[in-house]
């Protein structure tokens, strides 16, 4: 298992390079220039702008550029904001928490909700529910997640007034950040009604957010099912008198959740994706809206280290994803 | 360390949650953007200036509450030497800053702190010019403060004299604007010797009508109170901003009550927001222009009777229907009516597609082709300029014009439409810094603007209107100043480096029972002077 782990984490030292060259490259191919967007209607005389680039160090060549960033990288830093003026990691750290919470709780969402709907629609195939929850999996998946967000705000906290618009809680709550996790902050804090305050602040934009991941997963979980249920050995299960439920549950769902692990992986990058709208929308205050802010202002350490982590993170989840394989399915790991 | 200044935050937290009476007055603003930092001086966008140099400082000289009028604040009288060189500003004694955590002051605001504030922003040996690396005092630069202030003098303790390196009449109204901030020099010295210098721009310490508490990046900035503040004391005792991005979102928090006012409604809501019992909206004519500006230097636009022509064939009025939804009104000067010396006994070009068509041919211009560039972002001055151009391709292709449209990245916009020989006409405008004449015909309209670097998207160059402005810009008398304005939209109206079209209208919407608000023709959010009515 540790020779496993090993070589898995052995492949991640090429991406992770690939990652800072294309990070790097990305923000320096939109075209539009950082200076020229500070200057803004009222433009910057070009003796001022070879001041302004020559101090941010963009008058060098790109691949000086490149290694000083790949350099101070090593070092553990990953460069100012351009904007804020900020350290980006610093930056990254206030923000990650919010952004994780949200995360988490929607894949949650969409993992309790998606497996089991897939299964039944699976077990119960042709039936008016498989046809119902396939449906609406469909239009979710085609979801405009902005429309969508505003939609449930004005339902559901405008008309009926049962969730708040936006924010992570209530204002009247005031205290100091611990963990950056809210639920955990907020009960931490001691205040009296806090967490509840968290609870419903949190509940609109995980829904948005796991709109998406959830038809994802509720359909590969009943294609995945449908497969494995047509296997020789689901056959020779049942042949042998097991109980529907055990043959489901340990035989069917056990093989069948190798494809929708790697589903609920991939669904990382999906959330992150769908994170940029849906925290602009509740004002969140995670990293999706300050990527979001900081490409339109080209803040290229912001965007470029930006990247980085987040595809850091995507690699870590998708590296446990390949471990959770070898623990399901001893094979893969002495592949 | 982190640990240490956490319990700190939660001891000053629950010390003034205890502090303050049972009913505390919280006035929520959904604010639409995160502010870049809370040092006024290296920033440019006015999301940070609401949430820093309003609040929490104040200036030399500050506008008139709902004008561009300069009035006495951290200097209670001034004198300017009859070569207009001079400026001696009598400070105001017994003006307390603001304490926190780490910093008690021992001292009033004084002339120490005025120098303090301006040389780090002059000199970049300053040991403050860099406290975070790579900072940049833009707004200091672009108005042209470093080759203007010879050298600032401390006479004493309470009196400062500006020593100018040539007559500048709107000086009093640059240093009225935000990047002018005073800031503490004690305790940046505090700072210092504590290594915690970027503490200047994160833990701010000013003189303001409301006391800096904590800002959770992205989300909330609180305030309190400053009940040692020198000027009326603000009616309400804490003061929030929810930074809500997205203009809908706003508008539901506000309908919601989660907060008091908004910022910048989408125009599409207007209607709806008017009819809503529970809520009201304070408009005002915006400090600001759109315009076409053609390209002066190329035939057939480098004839004035062609562009005049063209402005004929811009229905105006339809620009303001479709792109504006009504919320703002057809521009014909290159300044807004709400700014001094507007010259309202100008007459505008009438929109009349039929003479248009005729002067163009008198002019020997037949099947003439142009671009128009229509900027990809929205601004104050323009929601919607693709639906503009696209008004303006209709009307010009009644006169025979065809017209292409073409738009680029916002940052490439910027620069590809102020290179020398640029095809077609540009869409832009421009929203004031403080309030003077200059701050728009000297930025936009004079020949040293036309150069590389500039904002004269016409390339324009009238000797005889830039010495009109040249001559007004030294002037210290505002009535002689208005006549040379006035003049001077004479000749711009009669040259046509533009097509004028709009000046938009601000909208406020807020809560029925918020009072005391006051709109600012700046753009600025200020809540010293809010209330709320039980």
């Amino acid at each position: 298992m540790i020779r496993f782990f090993l070589s898995k984490l052995l492949y991640l030292v090429p991406t992770f390079l690939g990652i800072t060259l294309i990070a790097f490259s990305f923000v320096r191919i939109l075209p539009g220039d950082p200076v020229l967007l500070m200057a803004g209607e009222r433009g910057i005389s070009p003796e001022r702008h070879a001041e302004l680039s020559a101090q941010l160090g963009f008058d060098r060549p790109l691949w000086i550029q490149y290694f000083d960033f790949l350099g101070r990288l090593f070092h553990g830093d990953l460069g100012n904001s351009l904007v804020t003026k900020k350290p980006v990691m610093a930056e990254f750290l206030t923000l990650f928490p919010a952004t994780v919470e949200l995360g988490l709780v929607a894949i949650l969402i969409a993992t309790l909700i998606g497996v089991p709907v897939g299964v039944l629609a699976a077990i119960k195939r042709g039936s008016w529910f498989d046809q119902v929850s396939m449906t609406a999996a469909l239009v979710g998946f085609s979801m405009p997640i902005f429309w969508w967000g505003l939609l449930l705000i004005i339902f559901f906290s405008g008309i009926l007034g049962w969730t708040p618009v936006s924010g992570r809680i209530s204002l009247m709550y005031f205290f100091p950040d611990v963990t950056g996790f809210m639920l955990i902050d907020s009960l931490i804090s001691g205040q009296k009604g806090a967490f509840t305050s968290a609870i419903s602040h949190l509940i609109l934009p995980s829904v948005v957010l796991a709109t998406i991941p959830l038809a994802v997963i509720a359909r590969q979980t009943r294609s995945a099912m449908l497969e494995v249920m047509g296997e020789d050995y689901v056959r020779t299960a049942r042949a042998k008198g097991m109980s529907p439920a055990r043959v489901i549950g340990v035989h069917a769902l056990r093989n069948a959740m190798i494809p929708v692990i790697t589903t609920i992986g991939l669904q990382i990058g999906v959330l992150m994706a769908g994170a940029i709208l849906t925290e602009t929308i509740f004002s969140w205050p995670g990293i999706g809206k300050w990527m979001i802010d900081s490409i339109s202002r080209r803040d290229y350490p912001v965007v470029q280290s930006g990247l980085l982590l987040i595809a850091g993170l995507v690699m870590v989840v998708n590296l446990l994803v390949d471990l959770t394989y070898g623990l399901i399915n001893p094979r893969i790991r002495h592949k | 360390m982190k640990m240490l200044s956490r319990i700190l935050i939660a001891a000053s937290a629950l010390a003034m949650t205890t502090a303050m009476p049972a009913l505390a007055k919280t006035f929520v603003y959904c604010s639409e953007a995160s502010p870049e930092g809370f040092d006024p001086a290296p920033y440019t966008a006015g999301g940070t200036f609401d949430a820093s140099a309003h609040p929490i400082y104040n200036r030399l000289v500050e506008f008139k509450k709902g004008t561009t009028e300069v009035e006495p604040a951290l200097a209670e009288s001034w004198e300017v030497s009859a070569d207009g060189l001079e400026y001696t500003f009598k400070l105001r004694q017994g003006v307390k800053w603001h304490s926190n955590e780490k910093f008690t002051p021992s001292r009033d605001f004084n002339a120490d702190d005025v120098i303090f504030s301006y040389q780090r922003q002059a000199s970049a040996d300053h040991p403050w010019n860099q406290y975070i690396a790579g900072i940049t005092y833009e707004y200091y630069n672009s108005m042209e403060m470093p080759s203007l202030i010879k050298e600032i003098v401390k006479v004493d303790d309470y009196t400062v004299k500006f020593v100018l390196t040539r007559p500048e009449a709107p000086f009093l109204a640059n240093i009225a604007m935000p990047f002018a901030s005073i800031v503490s020099a004690e305790y940046a010295s505090v700072l210092e010797a504590a290594g915690t210098k970027e503490d200047l721009n994160n833990a701010p310490i000013g003189t303001g009508p409301f006391k800096f508490v904590a800002y959770q990046k992205d989300a909330v900035i609180r305030y309190a109170k400053n009940p040692d503040y020198w000027g009326p004391a603000p009616k309400i005792d804490d003061l929030v901003f929810a930074i809500t991005p997205d203009a809908a979102v706003r508008l539901q928090k506000l309908k919601a009550g989660e907060c008091q006012l908004m910022p910048y409604p989408a125009p599409a809501d207007l209607a709806a927001i008017k009819e809503d019992p529970n809520l009201k909206v304070d408009e005002q004519a915006g400090l600001n222009v759109g315009y076409l500006a053609y390209n002066t230097t190329q035939a057939p636009f480098d004839n004035p009777k062609v562009r005049k022509a063209l402005n004929m064939a811009i229905n105006k009025q339809a620009i303001i229907d479709a792109v504006f939804q009504g919320a703002g009104q057809v521009a014909k000067n290159p300044i807004p009516p709400t700014m001094w010396s507007y010259n309202d006994a100008i007459v505008d070009d009438v929109y009349d597609p039929v003479a248009a068509k005729a002067a163009l041919e008198a002019e020997g211009v037949k099947d003439l082709s142009m671009k128009i560039w229509a900027m990809p972002v929205q601004r104050p001055y323009m929601p919607n300029a693709k639906r503009a151009a696209e008004l303006m391709q209709e009307d010009f292709a009644k006169v025979g014009v065809k017209v292409e449209i073409v738009s680029y990245e916002w940052g490439e916009y910027l620069d590809k439409s102020m290179e020398p020989g640029r095809d077609g006409a540009v869409i832009l405008g421009w929203t004031g810094d403080n309030g003077d004449p200059d701050n728009f015909m000297g930025v936009l309209l004079s020949c040293a603007s036309a150069q590389p670097g500039g904002a004269n998207r016409a390339f324009w160059c009238n000797e005889e209107f830039s010495a009109l402005l040249a001559k007004a810009k030294q002037t210290a008398d505002v009535a002689e100043r208005t006549k040379l304005y006035e003049e001077a939209q004479v000749i711009f109206k009669d040259q046509a480096p533009w097509a004028t079209l709009d000046h938009s209208t601000q909208y406020v919407p807020m809560a029925k029972n918020v009072t005391g608000f006051v709109m600012s023709p700046l753009g600025d959010f200020t809540f010293d002077t809010v209330d709320l009515a039980e």
